[in-house]
């Protein structure tokens, strides 16, 4: 089993379900699912001018993985260009202020401010939590 | 460095927890680095209207970043996200103060 993926804090989720090309000679071809991660990486790497070490401490990850999200937001956004697919946003692994947690082990709930760094359930420490996605 | 506020039903640590946060009876007060309880009456227990707000507020001056309780209004979680205290809602009625701190060492 490959290592779990720790969990990205985005700001806000985008304001779009998908983006569709039209006007494509080619027929219907698969979709393409930007994750919420990769939308804030594109959004804060390249609309907010962010350079990646900033980006990352706001995502709550390393600054070689927020590069790895940030490749593939580009690649994907790249490929549904080129192969005219259709764009769809996907929760992925990625968390909001506002979202609750669930721990695994002990079955409590609870939220994680942004002063709190581990990303651990505060009652029995066990790093074996899900982000609950109530919207 | 964070202090945990635990709803308790007593001013003890063989006390049971209380899965009420407005209208708990006290608040045990765990300060991590000294390892030290100590317990406040919640003020706002038996007041008729808007005890989680009130409460919220007492949360805040006791400098507390967490919450452990049962279940939160919503006027109460508005507020503790916005003082950016951690909620916990834990589902351990019938479990004392000191079982609870045990948990969170």
């Amino acid at each position: 089993m490959s290592r779990r993926k720790r969990l990205r804090r985005i700001l806000a989720p985008p304001g779009f379900k998908g983006y569709r090309p039209y006007g494509h000679i080619r027929g219907k071809m698969d979709h393409i699912e930007l994750l919420y991660e990769e939308y804030e990486a594109i959004k804060l790497a390249d609309y907010d001018h962010m350079n990646h070490q900033e980006a990352s401490v706001l995502m709550g990850v390393s600054r070689p993985t927020f590069a790895r999200i940030y490749e593939s937001a580009r690649r994907k956004i790249a490929m549904a260009l080129v192969e005219t697919r259709e764009i769809r946003s996907a929760s992925g692994n990625a968390w909001m202020d506002e979202s609750w947690f669930l721990c695994e082990d002990c079955q409590s709930r609870f939220t994680m401010p942004s002063t709190i760094q581990a990303q651990r359930c505060p009652l029995c420490k066990s790093a074996n939590i899900k982000a609950i996605h109530t919207a | 460095m964070i202090k945990t506020v635990i709803t308790s039903k007593g001013n003890k640590t063989s006390s049971l927890f209380d899965p009420r946060f407005g209208r708990a009876e006290w608040f045990c007060i765990y300060d991590e680095d000294k390892e030290e309880t100590s317990f406040v009456e919640n003020e706002s227990q038996n007041t008729v209207h808007g005890a989680g707000r009130k409460a919220v507020e007492q949360i805040v001056e006791l400098g507390a970043g967490r919450v452990i309780s049962g279940d939160f209004g919503p006027r109460s979680k508005e507020l503790l996200d916005q003082f950016k205290i951690q909620m916990v809602v834990f589902q351990g009625e019938g479990m004392t103060i000191a079982e609870i701190i045990k948990k969170i060492k």
